[in-house]
């Protein structure tokens, strides 16, 4: 059985959010980045559980990206996937992006491709159902349990105002959340392994944008906190009511 | 040409959220000098011609049991059919859980530059160019579509909604579903809670209540409001309450028009879960608790004398006994 987990880099969840050359662009000057948090704490680790539990499964990990990916790469593979693909490219489109991983994911057949429920860059929380349709898969989005069966997966997802449980045949898209797996942190053998764990460069295939980004803005500056005294609680409530219209 | 509105559904009703998408949908019609219609999967028990007042002249149907569990591979084809049927040139969803599950996917069939978490109306006076929110609230990013088909999915929330006095036709679309690959098994569905995402008021619990068996002060306050409630990632985490109360940039997003933090420090990664709602409200013992620089209205206080407090005011306002 072969799992592709998709990762991003993603800045750290505390970095600042600042943008240079007239607001085109992000200011990565000061960032950390890290293996965006859906990706690597619920599918990523969700992939070495069921590894774990059957060895013969083979975890490919995929990024579209720069050089720059490589470190979130190599912790990825650090954590527990067995082999990785960049494809060396920089783009914003998902569609340019879903549609790249989508021919990898044609040339190695997978059982399952995980992906994260959204980047916290772009929260666009589009590649996973792009990928489904280029590859043409069932997809379950927002899962927050998967069990798999043989080749039957019993997966868990968030619907509006509640869950649903359902069983589908490989293979299947699943982006994944919080309750698929908990955090891990690498330990000293996987950082080891992971130096000489295949990470193939593979060039872009000929796909077209369908979006750019034309600017970025931050949102306004709050007009500041309006304090009320401990001892007036009747006066917070008259402001949330008369001059806020909150209720 | 004309916007189609691809509205949400479940158990049989459409959502709060599909009257935002038809209001905003309507508008972007007008704005681009063509028809807005909708797009119903599934049965639905609602009157559908009363939507034209939300601005649709036509509501098209693919009544079919089948559609009413999503499967986003069925869904796709079913949409994609009814965009090619109502020649569509902007397909309009709703960033719930319906429009993050087949959205994108609806998009990468037409092969249409899809903005998913849209934040206003597009600016078309120079091609077609949407807002929407990036870096989870922290900023927004212009983005233009440069294909001929154009998908949105709106953010919830995020406009308000108008009603004139139409009325739309309804007609019933004959599109030949497949069956579908996905087996649902158990529809768990919250029951008397209001879903947090829907919620117009939120009331929020962190690590300052202390443990569980305090929370009945803040779902005190909850009630006289009509509230939803939520946490902190660390009350989820100690299984103080249910996980999907978690709110924050690894838990739930939401954006109403009312957020009550009560003994949440407000750190970085909670605030990006919940820097979209209108009015924030911090009750905090700490003053320099970080909440109070994203807040609008802040009492520095315990919040064990002041939620009761909060509670009792809001009862005498609404004049409840
Ligand atoms: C990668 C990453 C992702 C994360 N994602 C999330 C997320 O999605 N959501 C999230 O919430 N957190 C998230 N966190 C955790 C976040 O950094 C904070 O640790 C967390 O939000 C703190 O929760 P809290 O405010 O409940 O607790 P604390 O920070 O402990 O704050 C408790 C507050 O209660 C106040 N208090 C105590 N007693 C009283 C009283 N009697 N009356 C009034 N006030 C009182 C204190 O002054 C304090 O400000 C994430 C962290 C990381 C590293």
């Amino acid at each position: 059985m072969k799992i592709l987990v998709c990762v991003s880099k993603t800045p750290d969840t505390t970095s600042k959010i600042a943008f240079k050359e007239s607001n085109t662009q992000f200011e990565e000057a000061g960032v950390q980045w890290i293996i965006n948090p859906y990706d690597e704490w619920f599918a990523l680790v969700r992939a070495i559980e069921l590894k774990e539990k059957d060895p013969s499964i083979i975890i490919h990990l995929v990024t579209v990206g720069g050089a720059d990916c490589d470190p979130i790469i190599r912790k990825a593979l650090a954590l527990g996937g067995d082999e990785a693909f960049r494809i060396n490219a920089d783009s914003n489109d998902s569609f340019f992006i879903a549609a790249q991983i989508a021919e990898i994911a044609k040339q190695n057949q997978y059982d399952l491709i995980f992906t994260g429920k959204e980047a916290i860059d772009y929260n666009s929380a589009a590649i996973g159902g792009m990928i489904s349709e280029l590859v043409d898969m069932p997809y379950v989005s927002l899962a927050t349990l998967f069990e798999l069966n043989g080749t039957t997966a019993t997966i868990t997802r968030e619907i509006e105002g509640g869950e649903e449980v359902a069983e589908i045949s490989l293979p299947v898209v699943v982006s994944c959340q919080k309750g698929m797996a908990e955090q891990r942190i690498p330990n000293m053998r996987g950082i080891m392994a992971a130096r000489t764990k295949p990470l193939k460069v593979v060039e872009p295939a000929a796909i077209d944008t369908l979006t750019s980004i034309v600017n970025f803005e931050l949102p306004p500056a709050k007009a500041g906190c309006k304090m009320v005294a401990a001892d007036n609680v009747p006066e917070l409530i008259r402001l949330l009511h008369e001059e806020a219209k909150a209720f | 040409m004309s916007v189609l509105i691809v509205l949400d559904q479940s158990d049989n009703h459409i959502k709060k959220s599909a009257y935002e998408i038809l209001s905003y949908g309507s508008q972007l019609a007008a704005q681009i000098g063509t028809t807005a219609e909708a797009l119903v999967l599934g049965t639905v028990n609602d009157d559908l011609a009363a939507l034209g007042k939300y601005g649709v002249s036509k509501v098209h149907q693919v009544n079919s049991e089948s559609l009413n569990h999503v499967d986003a591979q069925l869904y796709t084809k079913t949409i994609a059919e009814a965009v090619a049927q109502t020649n569509a040139s902007v397909v309009v969803f709703s960033q719930t859980h319906t429009g993050k599950s087949v959205a994108a996917r609806v998009a990468a069939r037409l092969k249409a530059g899809l903005v998913a978490g849209a934040a206003s109306l597009p600016d078309t006076s120079n091609g077609f160019i949407v807002r929407k929110t990036v870096f989870s609230g922290k900023a927004f990013a212009n983005i233009s579509i440069q294909s001929p088909i154009k998908v949105i999915s709106l953010n919830p929330n995020s406009v308000s909604v108008v009603t004139t006095d139409g009325t739309a036709t309804v007609d019933q679309l004959s599109i030949a579903l497949d069956a579908s690959k996905i087996k649902v098994t158990a529809v768990n569905k919250i029951t008397g809670e209001i879903p947090l995402t829907e919620a117009d008021i939120v009331v929020s619990g962190g690590r300052g209540l202390k443990g569980p068996e305090n929370w009945g002060v803040l779902l005190d306050l909850a009630k006289v409001l009509g509230a939803g409630t939520a946490c902190s990632r660390p009350v989820g985490d100690a299984h103080w309450r249910p996980h999907h109360e978690h709110v924050g940039q690894t838990g739930v997003q939401v954006a109403p028009n009312l957020y009550i933090a009560l003994g949440i420090s407000g750190a970085i990664q909670h605030l990006a879960g919940v820097n979209r709602s209108k009015v924030m409200v911090v009750i905090n013992k700490d003053p320099e608790a970080p909440f109070f620089k994203a807040a609008d209205y802040g009492i520095v206080g315990d919040l064990f004398e002041i939620v009761p407090q909060m509670t009792a005011e809001i009862k005498k306002l609404k004049g409840i006994a």
